[in-house]
């Protein structure tokens, strides 16, 4: 198998309440794949469980042909894995450039005996960090809120650090929780571009869940929809808005009927 | 600046040591009131590792300077006679090393159950741990028990003290000032987001738990042979309060601040002396007024603090 992330009968129960179904979903390098769903219907519990936030009470999750259960969320970031969230979750008493510098030492090695004795190897270290950061910062224009304050930040802005912030971790799959909730139409569109930029720009996969038709049918290869924690359909953006199953989903059946 | 930090800590230790060399022509009163203010340094910038930069809200700071403490005392204690006269300061510095490390394992012990409580829970389990390690001193006759360790060779002098303050201060600046360090605001911050950037959150607040207990276990040896007298009752949930007092005060994560704070409530008291029976207060309402006027902290300047 050559999937990048791999799910197979994922299951999810809290108490009597199946939140997730027996999803399978097969996500491929560098695809962009939509996951939507009306309220309530398991797409961040199922974000969470590709997270490592939950375990699934059944069936396995394997990223990059490695199973991922027991893996802790920040283990699976190390591994290739970044996400945002749907109410932002910044670092909020860092500036703009912390935020971005705690993600970029996932993959280093620096610890407690490093930062203390400050030798050669810590100089060209944090040297490389900031090297890093301010690229980063300057690929999202964000370089002149450098300094300032996470959370002094205007809305956009602080999504698309959050998007930098978990690129910084070099991910192989990226997962964007909501990225356009709260928007107004001129920052989705701008949203739209900058998803397509990115994964053009660093190459990964995106899984992307969004409530925003537009978005999501814009910009998505594939498809998946969940409904009470089943998946009910999956295709292109053009096969799955024929699909009567998605329809009844949002609209009821009436509409089916209707249509 | 890096290397700067180095010379910086260089430098304050041997102005430490030459004040020290001169510590004979001052007023012996005044002299013991610096020491207890270098000594209270140590212990409001470790615990602000712990409640300020890392954000675990730790009431059992007292716990580990007893820790540090008694060992050092009873290190000095058992190997003084046994040696000559000139390797007095090298027990002394071994001593404080071994307390601090013994403190530091002590801080393992507790962290590591129970750093995976948050906020109220945590505050609650380790002002318990607090109290049953004075309860184990207060019962344990080799510590002395309830009557305390006395005739503890009095060596702390002000260089000792102060070189300690430098030492702590320059240890925990330059560790949160990393990017290594970052992770221990950003765990302060948001566990979750911090976790998701690839940050395990566990091993932050056990290290920083780890390290703050360290300079509290060599900040209560310090304390153990400058009053050259060990009583469990020293150790107890008040003293773990006033550290906590000079760390809220100084602004949580605020080194700078929290060193200010440490000698400002550190002199105040003595200064109140002459209040005689309202001294305590006019020292509490005084807090009261400061925590009303900078809820975020007497010198926390931030710009993300003036937001807050």
């Amino acid at each position: 198998m050559s999937a990048l992330l791999q799910l197979d009968k994922v299951t999810i129960r809290f108490g009597g309440l199946t939140a997730v179904s027996e999803v399978s979903l097969q996500i491929g390098a560098q695809e962009l794949i939509g996951l939507i769903g009306p309220n309530g219907a398991g797409k961040t519990t199922l974000f969470n469980l590709i997270t490592g936030v939950y375990q699934p009470t059944s069936g396995a999750i394997t990223f990059n042909g490695q199973p991922t259960a027991q893996l802790k969320p920040f283990e699976l970031t190390r591994l290739g894995i970044a996400r945002t969230f749907q109410n932002i979750r910044l670092f909020a008493s860092m500036n703009v450039f912390d935020n971005v510098r705690t993600a970029v030492q996932v993959h280093r090695s620096h610890g407690v005996r490093n930062a203390l004795w400050r030798g050669r190897a810590f100089q060209t270290g944090e040297a490389e960090v900031t090297t890093r950061v301010l690229e980063l910062l300057d690929i999202f224009n964000l370089g002149k809120f450098r300094d300032e304050p996470a959370k002094c930040l205007s809305y956009g802005d602080q999504r698309r650090l959050e998007i930098v912030r978990a690129l910084a971790t070099k991910p192989k799959l990226l997962l964007l929780d909501e990225p356009a909730a709260g928007m107004n139409p001129t920052e989705k569109a701008e949203l739209t571009k900058l998803i397509r930029f990115i994964k053009e720009k660093f190459q990964i996969a995106v899984l992307l869940v969004e409530h925003d038709m537009q978005v999501v049918m814009g910009i998505c290869e594939r498809i998946a929809v969940l409904d009470y924690g089943v998946k009910i359909a999956e295709g292109t953006p053009v096969e799955v808005r024929a699909n009567p199953k998605v329809i009844e989903a949002y609209l009821g059946e009436e509409a089916v009927k209707h249509a | 600046m890096l290397s700067g930090a180095k010379r910086l800590l260089l430098l304050a230790i041997v102005m430490a040591a030459v004040v020290s060399l001169f510590s004979a022509h001052f007023n012996r009163y005044y002299l013991g009131i610096a020491i207890d203010v270098g000594i209270n340094i140590i212990l409001a910038v470790s615990l602000n590792l712990i409640n300020g930069h890392t954000g675990q809200f730790s009431l059992g700071h007292a716990g580990f300077m007893a820790v540090g403490g008694y060992t050092a005392a009873k290190f000095s204690l058992v190997l003084q006679p046994a040696l000559p006269p000139w390797a007095q300061p090298l027990i002394f510095f071994v001593g404080l090393a071994f307390g601090g490390l013994i403190a530091a394992a002590t801080g393992l012990a507790v962290g590591v159950p129970t750093l995976r409580l948050r906020g109220d829970y945590l505050a609650i389990v380790t002002l318990g741990f607090g109290e049953i390690i004075r309860v184990i001193f207060q019962t344990t006759e080799a510590f002395g028990a309830a009557t305390g360790l006395t005739g503890i060779p009095n060596w702390t002098s002000f260089g000792w003290a102060w070189g300690g303050a430098a030492v702590s201060v320059f240890v925990i600046t330059c560790l949160v000032n990393s990017t290594y360090g970052r992770g221990f605001i950003a765990v302060h911050d948001d566990e979750v987001a911090a976790s998701a950037s690839g940050i395990n959150p566990v091993r932050y607040k056990v290290t920083a738990f780890v390290i703050g207990a360290f300079f509290a276990g060599i900040a209560g040896g310090l304390y153990a042979h400058h009053k050259s007298f060990l009583a469990p009752t020293g150790f107890d949930f008040m003293k773990s309060i006033d550290i906590v007092v000079m760390v809220i005060l100084g602004g949580m994560g605020r080194t700078a601040g929290v060193i200010i704070a440490a000698i400002l409530l550190t002199l105040l008291p003595e200064f109140l002396r002459g209040f005689a029976d309202y001294r305590m207060i006019i020292y509490s309402l005084l807090i009261i007024g400061l925590m009303l006027a900078r809820p975020q902290g007497l010198f926390n300047f931030g710009k993300a603090a003036q937001k807050a």
